[in-house]
């Protein structure tokens, strides 16, 4: 447990220290706030609630640019410190393997927890009193995007460390983690796609594509936060066409990136103590 | 007197790379050994075994009792390896405190070691603006922190000065003296300086030597060599009578054992006037280490293939 925390917090000190942290927020805040100006003009339609709308677009926001984060932090985290010879003195300390990754996960996890925080909470704020104040639960929603996008960046932290502890060099760790955000937040929306595209007989759109869709820990991440905030009133996207015939829904969506994000700590493992530094 | 390092006919074979060949090797408490070899010899390779990162395709060891690598084991040996490049945005003196929390050791160790190693002053900088020889010595602080039984240390002192180097062996006499045993790998028998109990040799991964370096020195039985300087007009007459090589023109190179020493000179002082200088040398630690690793002989340097 001691060394959980000690590893977690010389983590968290690398994040201040190099940056890594102010960057992400200010790239969190910025778009977030460009949302939140282009949010506020006037629409025209009927009048949804403002903050409403910025959630609503700051969650397709996440879910592209929350697993960047998170698979740039974590794609280092072993391949790194094998390049740099300092694995070798972790792993030569009495501290576990298992507790050497779960020490980065957490570490990493609140490295990312913060920057979301500052980013989304900004601007959440921004826009509650841009559009003068107003229906404080809208508060509430920009609390639940946060705390999801968190989880969602965590089941990305997790996945960059199979990427990071399955080869040796960091550059190619890079590249499998760009290659995985690549798959997961935008190859794999087209596919769906195609496929409901494809499928003529409505097999795949009724049966298939559901669960293919809540299997993906963004899309996931996308549905619940829709479903949440009354996806109807703010015009749907992907998920909202599929609404009620989907295999999970309401909060059970965010099972997915949970078990994700449980399965790749759990396969992380595995490969780290099968490493010979 | 129970053994920490106990390896018995470890061998190691990376596919077609036979690594390491039959060693045997032990470590005593409060024993300080060096590990000698060229590039390739086995050096890491050994420490890597003793250190449970991989396991030998034969052979056995153990580390006080314990299985390399296991619990037990890791929570006695401290480790420096080759190359390590510290994280550059922390503090020497958080790098220090990282390992020992990790090692659970008391925080009060961190001040020690930093003194030790000559840091305090550049505690509370980031190791970014650290020479070369100061990140050496914060591996070594790390390495010594939590006054571990076993200390391997691989490479110490390449990067260091001839001072800091000096240093560095009070240090490891230090540890050893309160009990803690020493396995420090280098690439020649001059780093050393003569300054640990045991010297093992590895070459293409076998162990050529294991001994006290004194025992090695009368091992190798190599010759001392002797030179006579004379006036130019005479050198060729002091040719004539020692025989040997001539070089530079005014002196006799002559090359004798141990026990023909007296002889020798006595001969030389017999010439009288006609020697300006004598001056003999004995074996040097670089040519006794060549002896037992024999460049030259089947390991040609490949460059001259
Ligand atoms: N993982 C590996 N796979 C294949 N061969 C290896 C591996 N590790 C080491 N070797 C080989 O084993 C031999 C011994 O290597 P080792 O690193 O132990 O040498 P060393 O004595 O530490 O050399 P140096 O002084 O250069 O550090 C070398 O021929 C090396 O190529
Ligand atoms: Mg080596």
């Amino acid at each position: 447990m001691h060394g959980v925390l000690t590893i977690a917090a010389t983590e968290i000190r690398i994040g201040l220290r190099n940056r890594w942290i102010i960057l992400s927020s200010l790239i969190l805040l910025a778009f977030a706030l460009i949302l939140v100006l282009l949010g506020s003009a006037p629409g025209g339609e009927v009048k949804t609630d403002a903050v409403t709308v910025v959630v609503a677009s700051l969650s397709t926001l996440s879910v592209y640019l929350v697993p960047l984060i998170a698979l740039l932090l974590a794609f280092d985290a072993i391949a790194g410190e094998i390049d740099r010879g300092t694995l070798q003195l972790v792993l030569a300390s009495p501290v576990s393997r298992g507790a050497v990754l779960v020490g980065k996960f957490l570490g990493h996890v609140t490295v990312l927890g913060i920057a979301v925080s500052f980013g989304y909470g900004i601007a959440g704020l921004v826009a509650f009193f841009a559009t003068g104040g107003g229906d404080l639960s809208a508060l509430v929603g920009v609390g639940r995007l946060i705390v999801t996008s968190i989880i969602l960046g965590a089941t990305f932290i997790a996945i960059g460390y199979i990427a990071s502890a399955s080869v040796r060099q960091t550059g190619t760790a890079a590249a499998l983690a760009i290659a995985i955000w690549l798959f997961a937040v935008v190859l794999y929306d087209l596919a769906l796609l195609g496929g409901l595209l494809a499928s003529q007989d409505g097999v795949f759109a009724r049966d298939i594509f559901p669960w293919l869709l809540v299997l993906n820990p963004a899309d996931a991440f996308r549905l619940y936060n829709m479903s949440a905030i009354d996806a109807a009133a703010v015009g749907s996207n992907l998920g909202g066409g599929a609404g009620a015939a989907l295999p999970l829904s309401g909060l059970a969506t965010m099972l997915s990136p949970i078990a994700w994000a449980i399965l790749a700590l759990g396969l992380s493992t595995l490969i780290l103590k099968r490493i010979r530094p | 007197m129970s053994e920490i390092v106990k390896a018995r006919n470890v061998s190691m074979k990376f596919k077609a790379v036979d690594a390491l060949t039959d060693v045997s090797l032990d470590v005593a408490p409060g024993e300080q050994v060096a590990l000698l070899g060229h590039n390739g010899a086995g050096k890491t390779t050994l420490f890597r075994i003793l250190l449970g990162f991989i396991r030998p395709t034969a052979g056995s060891i153990s580390i006080a009792g314990f299985t390399p690598g296991s619990d037990g084991a890791r929570r006695i040996v401290s480790y420096l390896p080759e190359q390590v490049a510290f994280p550059k945005m922390l503090t020497g003196r958080e790098v220090v405190r990282f390992y020992a929390r990790l090692k659970g050791a008391p925080l009060d160790d961190v001040q020690a070691v930093l003194a030790k190693v000559d840091l305090v002053d550049a505690a509370d900088r980031r190791v970014e603006t650290y020479s070369k020889g100061m990140r050496q010595r914060l591996g070594l602080a790390q390495a010594l922190v939590g006054r571990p039984a076993l200390l391997l240390l691989d490479e110490p002192t390449s990067g260091l000065d001839p001072l800091s180097r000096q240093h560095f062996y009070e240090l490891i006499a230090e540890v050893a003296r309160q009990g803690g045993a020493v396995l420090l790998s280098s690439h020649g028998l001059s780093e050393l300086e003569a300054k640990t109990d045991r010297v093992a040799i590895l070459r293409k991964g076998q162990l050529v030597a294991d001994a006290p370096l004194s025992d090695l020195q009368r091992e190798a039985n190599l010759p001392i060599r002797i030179r006579v300087r004379a006036a130019s007009s005479e050198i060729d007459s002091v040719h004539a009578e020692m025989g040997g090589a001539r070089i530079n023109g005014a002196s006799v190179e002559l090359f004798c054992e141990l026990g023909d020493k007296m002889r020798i000179l006595s001969r030389i002082s017999g010439l009288g006037a006609k020697v300006e200088d004598v001056d003999v040398s004995p074996p040097t630690l670089d040519q006794i280490y060549r002896h037992f690793s024999k460049v030259g002989d089947d390991e040609t340097p490949r460059g001259m293939l």
